[in-house]
């Protein structure tokens, strides 16, 4: 027995729901001045780590905020908030990415005041963060020299869906096998004309550039 | 794995085109999955099912038509595919080609429906 059938056209992002979530959080974050950034990598790349160093060197002239994004424990909310700025742990429970209604949650809840930078550290994961906009002005993927040089090649979604590629732990080069040329031609070669920052959050080599990156972020939105 | 987020994502898109429509039985539901999406097709595959449960939409099939990557060429000032995700140059004339304009998409792009 045969049943008849009709094709009706569609056009629907399957990811809808927070698309329209994320615009709604980038009208709100654009309307308040604040510059969002949001930091992916593998877990162990040294977002917390570069997190920490940031919010304290930012906090000396701007009034800024964190959300982190893990799985369980609140270990990262802790080593944060001795940066002595606010920060708030999202817990995920199992899920492996954030997702814009996540951060709205977190805003209601924690009414943080007036900002000029907020930082979303999302789950430590190189996928599943790539499909989703969190409203975010600036995406940076971290990616340290202690992984494979060619994990850009391996995860090209996320290195696509980010703004700028921070190469980190330099002070750690030499200790493997990683080659900082290869490294870099691979981030190009899934990204071609990508921004790339080269930096250690421990010895603070090229932090300084880091921060001028961020601050003239921040400054050119709404010169455009 | 966010593919049952995903396919979670892709039984409410359909569910409210069905309301807009009026509701009728989906055999199948058509969707276009880019290179760059992110999202995995044989994980969601496996995942749809499952979101579908429970639902009007159970026992329908998901279609997954694959978009490859294709970027403005400079060179050829057209939409060109890009020769692999790792090498982002105009499959036409070999110039990089950076700006995505294909090849993201999660997209339900029509639903087969019972008469």
């Amino acid at each position: 027995m045969t049943h008849k059938t009709r094709m009706v056209e569609v056009r629907a992002n399957a990811l809808k729901q927070n698309d329209l979530a994320a615009r709604a959080l980038r009208r709100k974050f654009e309307d308040e001045a604040i510059f969002v950034v949001s930091l992916v990598s593998s877990p162990g790349a040294g977002k917390t780590t570069l997190l920490e160093a940031t919010l304290r060197r930012l906090r000396e002239r701007w009034r800024v905020a964190a959300l982190v994004g893990d799985l369980a424990t609140d270990n990262d909310a802790r080593r944060l908030s001795r940066a002595e700025v606010p920060v708030r742990q999202i817990s995920t429970g199992t899920l492996c990415h954030l997702e814009a209604s996540m951060i709205e949650r977190a805003l209601q809840e924690c009414a943080a005041g007036p900002l000029d930078f907020l930082f979303i550290e999302n789950v430590g994961n190189l996928v599943c963060p790539a499909s989703y906009d969190l409203g975010e002005a600036m995406r940076a993927v971290l990616f340290s020299v202690t992984e494979g040089d060619d994990k850009p090649l391996k995860y090209p979604t996320i290195f696509n869906t980010s703004d700028v590629a921070v190469l980190t732990k330099t002070d750690l080069l030499g200790a493997g096998e990683f080659d900082l040329a290869q490294a870099r031609a691979n981030i190009r070669a899934v990204r071609p004309g990508m921004d790339v920052l080269e930096l250690s959050s421990r010895s603070g080599a090229g932090f300084a550039g880091w921060i001028d990156y961020l601050e003239s972020a921040r400054n050119s939105i709404g010169r455009s | 794995m966010h593919e049952l987020s995903v396919a979670m994502g892709i039984v409410d898109v359909v569910m409210e085109e069905l309301e807009r429509r009026g509701r009728g039985r989906v055999r199948s539901v058509h969707l276009r999955l880019g290179a760059l999406s992110g999202v995995a097709r044989e994980a969601l595959l496996s995942a749809f099912p499952l979101a579908c449960e429970g639902s009007s939409l159970e026992g329908a099939a998901l279609v997954v038509v694959d978009e490859p990557v294709s970027a403005w060429c400079p060179a050829c000032e057209a939409v060109r595919p890009v020769a692999s995700l790792v090498d982002r140059r105009c499959i036409r004339c070999g110039t990089l080609a950076p700006e995505v304009v294909k090849g993201t998409e999660i997209e339900v792009t029509a639903l087969e429906l019972d008469e």
